[in-house]
């Protein structure tokens, strides 16, 4: 977020004092949508942003696969299927565990990173069209796992999965129950936005670091070249490893919260669909661009839930009846979108802006 | 002293012998040619040293290290950098960013450091820069810094992948083809490049087609010859060798 009011406000003022103003701005205006959602729209709005919030941790962690290193995932959701099941069994009546969100998250990031390694390290000498498909092969088959996992012994239920699912708790404070602060109603949903919140700019904070660090320049390399990358000394085994294993821990992360905040897991959340809407996110928004693809997370997951709400009744006070199911109408004007996109703007709606590496003057100078 | 040393290397693919007991060294301090005819197997002698392809036999030692079986990034680390005879680049990153790219093998942030920005991470970060643009300096192209790396003419790309190079901090600089596709006012300005990095102490391996820049330029030449070493010597030598002249236009010259 940082560097993004950083180059807004530059754009307009190069004023330090305006720069400190638009955080502060952006902080209230964060701080107060779900209230002012909530009062217009109806606490369900409050509900769908806290899924898209989600979702932009989901695709941001697939950035760094699919945008930084250049390694197409079409099998990510699996990873989020990972973290959402490993809250699930940690924190459910299914084994009566019933363990505290702070240890149950790094355990959930740490699991999908292990088995972003376990998929990386068999196709580590794929590239493009192959290790999109042994990727999707990967993501099936950990769907299919969680599917069949019901015996010999039972583990995830099967089909049915698991339910009553322990939501976040501080201090005995059950997050998803509302709760008053200093006069201010906060329900469920509320708070989880603020927790999301914060995640999500850790995220992105992480995310931006990384990119302009030496790993992220070492990712980028690789996928511009290969070679190239490899005769500059980069162990390129290694470095494609931890594209995997990051990429894939945010994906867990974003997974357990998923879980955690619908109380309910089964397996068919984690279908091949969803890594294509991930990556369709990702490509739309401007695939390498962290604030791109947040962008296109926002707008994929917001747009066609104000389409839903919105299409029967548009179309009542036009024609007198329904003619187009919403659903329906919803994956046409997705293709639509998404063909349109990628003629107009094949590089996404806010690619990354010319990669400008900032040297001092005086260097050039001199 | 030698600095890299190949004994009896062979390499066939399938049933090409593309190189067939080629044994040279390259001492230190020196620029060392090598030349030969389309298909004499110079790239895949370029190839082996570099770790792109493994030898079928033969030794190859730098710096008194074995280094057959190196992976590529192996034998970058060991200090022998090397440029392409038909341009890599970042092509999307810019031209700072691709020296920066060149500044990895000798720097050790990882993501710990990275996501934490830790002190130490800042400070080599700063480090990174200075020296890039140092390196950048080095070759003329330092205006081009904030360029996107395609956006270069050819004889700056050319440079830049010589720039890129130099930042691993190599001992031995193998270039491949450098001059090709320059006029002629670049490939002097590249001979005079490449004998400063000389003077400043890195040994280079030159594989060239400029007959004329070779021997302006090296101060050995090998040939090779259907994967054979068909001669080794100063320039001048080689240039009367008739088994050179052979090579190159079938028949002795009248």
């Amino acid at each position: 977020m940082k560097y993004f009011m950083q180059d807004l406000w530059r754009r307009f003022t190069g004023n330090r004092r305006a720069l400190f103003f638009g955080y502060v701005l952006l902080f209230v205006a964060l701080a107060l949508l779900p209230f002012l959602l909530s009062n217009t729209v109806g606490r369900t709005w409050v509900r769908i942003l806290d899924f898209a919030l989600i979702y932009a941790m989901l695709a941001l962690g697939l950035n760094i696969v699919v945008g930084f290193a250049g390694l197409l995932d079409l099998g990510y959701i699996a990873f989020y299927a990972v973290g959402a099941y490993t809250w699930a069994l940690l924190a459910s009546p299914q084994f009566d565990l019933h363990l505290p969100f702070w240890a149950i998250l790094p355990i959930g990031a740490g699991m999908a990173a292990l088995f972003g390694v376990l998929l990386g390290a068999p196709t580590l000498r794929l590239r493009g069209d192959y290790l999109a498909i042994v990727t999707l092969g990967f993501g099936e088959i950990i769907r299919i796992f969680l599917n069949n996992l019901d015996h010999p012994v039972n583990v995830t239920n099967g089909p049915i999965g698991i339910n009553k699912i322990d939501p976040i708790s501080i201090g005995g404070a059950d997050l998803t129950k509302t709760h008053e602060l200093l006069g201010i109603v906060f329900s469920g949903v509320h708070i989880y936005y603020y927790v999301l919140l914060i995640l999500l700019f850790l995220t992105i904070v992480i995310c931006v670091r990384l990119e302009k660090s030496r790993i992220g320049r070492a990712w980028l390399a690789i996928r511009e070249d290969e070679l190239a990358a490899q005769a500059m000394g980069i162990n390129t085994r290694n470095v494609k490893l931890l594209a995997f294993a990051l990429g894939a821990m945010f994906g867990g992360v974003a997974g357990g919260l998923f879980a955690s905040l619908q109380g309910f897991v089964s397996p068919e959340s984690f279908g091949l669909l969803e890594s294509i809407m991930v990556l369709c996110m990702v490509v739309l928004g401007g695939m390498g661009h962290v604030y791109g693809v947040l962008l296109g997370a926002l707008l994929l997951t917001v747009l066609p839930e104000i389409l839903r709400s919105t299409a029967s009744p548009i179309q009542r006070t036009l024609f007198g009846e329904v003619y187009i199911d919403p659903e329906a109408l919803r994956m046409l004007l997705f293709g639509l979108a998404l063909i349109l996109v990628m003629l107009v703007r094949p590089t996404g709606l806010w690619p990354a802006p010319k990669r400008r590496t900032v040297i001092d003057q005086d260097i050039v100078e001199d | 002293m030698s600095l890299l040393e190949l004994v009896k290397i062979n390499k066939n693919f399938g049933g090409v012998q593309a190189l067939d007991d080629v044994s040279l060294t390259i001492n230190k301090g020196e620029i060392y040619g090598l030349i030969g005819p389309n298909g004499a197997g110079k790239t895949t002698l370029f190839n082996v040293i570099t770790g792109v392809y493994l030898p079928n036999n033969g030794g190859i030692s730098f710096d008194q290290q074995s280094i057959v079986g190196r992976k590529p990034y192996q034998v970058a680390l060991a200090g022998i950098a090397r440029t392409f005879q038909n341009i890599r680049l970042f092509q999307n990153m810019t031209v700072m960013e691709n020296v920066m790219v060149g500044m990895h093998a000798n720097t050790s942030t990882g993501s710990f450091g990275a996501i934490f920005s830790t002190k130490s991470a800042r400070h080599e970060e700063k480090m990174i820069r200075e020296q890039s643009a140092k390196w950048l300096s080095y070759v003329g192209i330092l205006t081009e810094a904030n360029n996107l790396a395609r956006n270069l003419s050819y004889g700056d790309q050319r440079r830049l992948e010589i720039a890129r190079a130099l930042a691993t901090k190599p001992k031995l600089l193998a270039l491949d083809e450098p001059a090709a596709g320059m006029n002629a006012t670049e490939t002097e300005e590249l001979k005079l490049l490449i004998q400063r990095i000389r003077n400043d102490g890195i040994s280079i391996l030159l594989i060239e087609h400029d007959v004329k820049l070779i021997m302006n330029l090296c101060d050995r030449v090998a040939v090779l010859d259907f994967g054979q070493k068909i001669a080794e010597d100063v320039p001048q030598r080689v240039r009367t060798d008739p088994k050179v002249i052979q090579a190159y236009i079938g028949g002795e010259l009248p």
